[in-house]
């Protein structure tokens, strides 16, 4: 910082004329070009969404028109007919996204605490590498990864021991032919979770020595340290890496397309096949004929940002209203 | 100044890099007609080799072609985009209407080469070669027909033993060609799929799972016991995956290769009209598979640059003539004579 306010520039008229001199000299020092570079910076990420809403808001006119709101709770997908509905594709986002934080997030901080807290310095640099390197793998191995790897695995020993412990539930019963809701829970939880285990990491890593000798000087074990004060205090920041996670879900295409059976329906059962809204627009996008197809499948796209959205929005209320319930600092 | 040096040493290395730019650029870019297309997959393959043949012929000719699907081509195409386009599924009366009024001219379809789609089964104990109707096939992806066992293929296949398995449907889940051609033979059989389901490059499957792509459909069906699916030809056969002959409408039973699906091309060469606009699916004659597809290249009927017109219609006599040598070498089926010599007499029509 320079020796220049960092408050914005004066702008009433009697500091006109120091105000431009004064404006000069921290242009020139670099404040204000610094402040102006960041203002662009942040600016342009809103005009990218604005651009993005408008795009596919105009773009998607036709099955609008057509359709109405009906399109959100319409089953059918009938190309031949003209008839389009998002809901199969909606759920089936949902539930793939949501089966993936269930199995994703206990790991995944799990891990982090692990990494941040247990590990020798070491270690902890050496696995949180690895688990960065999950990171760069592009999806569509992770998909192969899923079609030739892990769904046998599924179908010889998951599902059947899943079917026997509770198959009296309506979430695991029919016939299952491996790509399903829950192939496509399982490759997504493995494809979130560097993002879970890294972010966490960091922030748990960055809570103040301070917090941890604190609670150690008024006898706490380690264990009750780690839970009861260090994971609180980096709660905000966990359930960010948790936000990044769930996006990540809620737009992967290629992995989930090729587990999860690309059958529009909605079922109980995780065994059962489903579809998922990227998994149709990457499929169907390029061959898509029509004008009304087409604009069925912006629509679809404008459905996905909703339902971003709203999911984030919810999430952030729950977050907030069980942290102010625990008073805990975060 | 520490820089002084450095700047002046700039421009003089700009100049020297353009000279050398002047020196290199005739060598490199000679005077050049540039041709675009965009469209289907399914002919990639073969597009890509004539089109870096033909500019080894033609060194003043560079035609390049971006496989973004058949839907694809057909927009840019017609939004001009493009100077010619490629489709597995010929344009709809609502789409050359699209075209007229956008472009002021007609699109005219130049089928290039053949294709076909076979059944392809994984049922443990059973070979390949498995005889299926029409009718089967339609009752086996309406959903009708869901045991391997059923009368319907049974009877067709006297002496193979079908177990009692279920049957599970397998489909594209992208929007493809091969959909298309598929779901227009199913619909040509079967007044049911007709009525209920209908011909696209994706449809409202009755049953089934989709695999994306005919790796997609491949693998699921290799993985699941009691699966049919529908690949292309070439992908059956150079993966050796079993597959099934198929009915004809003369009802011969016909296993898809080169042969028999230049037979149905030639069959329907009859019939055919003038706009190539026609599918050959269940096509005549005892020796055609009843599966099979021409593929298309969309070209206007008006180029007003006269070099790009020279170079595309000459582009086309060399693809009905020396072109089609190099089709069966990739596994593609070849223009049958009729239908080449019709080709060459529509060529004069662009204009």
């Amino acid at each position: 910082m320079s020796g220049a306010p960092a408050g914005p520039p004066p702008r009433d008229a009697r500091a006109s004329r120091g105000g431009a001199r004064a404006f000069a000299q921290r242009l020139v020092s670099g404040d204000e070009a610094a402040r102006l570079v960041v203002t662009v910076a942040s600016g342009a990420i809103l005009l990218v969404t604005a651009l993005l809403v408008f795009e596919l808001w105009t773009n998607s006119g036709l099955s609008r028109e057509k359709f109405g709101l009906r399109f959100l709770v319409t089953q059918t997908w009938d190309p031949n007919a003209g008839v389009f509905g998002a809901l199969p594709f909606a759920y089936g986002t949902v539930v793939t996204s949501f089966l993936s934080l269930l199995i994703a997030v206990p790991v995944g901080v799990g891990a982090a605490i692990f990494l941040s807290e247990m590990a020798p310095p070491k270690l902890s640099d050496a696995l949180t590498f690895c688990i960065e390197l999950l990171a760069a793998v592009p999806s569509v191995i992770y998909g192969l990864l899923g079609v030739f790897v892990m769904m046998p695995l599924i179908k010889a020993h998951l599902a059947p021991g899943l079917r026997a412990a509770l198959g009296w539930t309506p979430l695991f019963q029919g016939p299952f032919y491996g790509v399903s809701f829950l192939a496509a829970g399982i490759v997504l939880a493995v494809m979130i979770l560097p993002f879970i285990v890294s972010v966490s990491r960091q922030v748990l890593l960055a809570v103040p020595p301070e917090q941890r000798e604190g609670a150690l000087a008024l006898g706490a074990t380690k264990w009750e340290t780690t839970w009861r004060v260090v994971v609180p205090y980096a709660r905000r920041g966990i359930t960010g890496s948790v936000f990044l996670a769930l996006a990540r879900a809620l737009g992967e295409t290629m992995a989930v397309t090729m587990v999860v059976g690309n059958a529009p329906q909605i079922k109980a059962s995780l065994l059962a096949p489903g579809y998922s809204i990227a998994a149709v627009i990457a499929n169907e996008f390029t061959e898509a004929t029509s004008d009304l197809y087409v604009h069925a499948l912006i629509e679809l796209g404008l459905v996905l940002f909703a339902l971003t959205i709203v999911i984030n929005g919810v999430a952030r209320l729950l977050v907030l209203s069980t942290s102010r319930h625990a008073g805990s600092p975060a | 100044m520490r820089t002084t040096i450095p700047a002046l040493l700039l421009p003089a290395l700009l100049l020297r890099a353009m000279a050398a730019l002047v020196v290199w650029a005739p060598a490199v870019l000679p005077a050049q007609i540039q041709l675009t297309g965009a469209g289907a997959t399914f002919p990639y393959p073969m597009y890509s080799k004539w089109f870096d043949e033909y500019h080894k012929r033609h060194p003043d000719v560079q035609i390049n072609y971006q496989s973004i699907g058949s839907g694809g081509g057909i927009r840019q195409v017609t939004e001009g985009t493009v100077d010619f386009g490629a489709t597995d599924g010929p344009m709809t009366d609502a789409q050359l209407a699209d075209f007229r009024s956008k472009r002021g001219t007609a699109i005219l379809h130049f089928p290039t080469v053949l294709g076909a789609v076979v059944p392809v089964y994984n049922v443990p104990g059973v070979a390949t070669g498995v005889r299926f109707t029409g009718d089967a096939l339609a009752g086996i992806f309406l959903g009708t027909i869901t045991k391997w066992s059923d009368v319907a293929i049974a009877r067709a296949n006297p002496g193979v033993r079908l177990p009692a398995t279920d049957i599970v449907v397998v489909h594209r889940s992208d929007g493809s060609g091969t959909t298309y051609v598929w779901t227009d033979y199913l619909s040509k059989v079967s007044p049911a799929w007709q009525q209920r389901v209908g011909k696209n490059t994706s449809v409202n499957w009755p049953v089934g799972l989709g695999g994306s792509g005919n790796p997609g459909v491949a693998g699921l069906v290799k993985q699941t016991e009691g699966a049919i699916g529908y690949v292309e030809l070439i992908y059956a056969v150079q993966n050796r995956i079993a597959y099934g002959a198929v009915r004809n409408a003369a009802g011969e039973f016909v296993n898809a290769d080169l042969a028999s699906v230049s037979a149905a091309a030639a069959g329907a060469a009859a019939t055919m009209p003038d706009d190539f606009r026609v599918s050959i699916t269940n096509a005549p004659g005892r020796a055609s598979y009843p599966i099979s597809s021409f593929t298309w290249l969309l070209v206007p009927a008006t180029i007003p640059d006269r070099a790009k017109h020279k170079a595309l219609v000459d582009f086309l006599k060399w693809m009905l003539a020396d072109g089609q040598g190099m089709v069966e070498a990739l596994a593609y089926a070849k223009l049958p004579a009729p239908v080449i010599a019709r080709e060459a007499k529509a060529i004069a029509g662009v204009k």
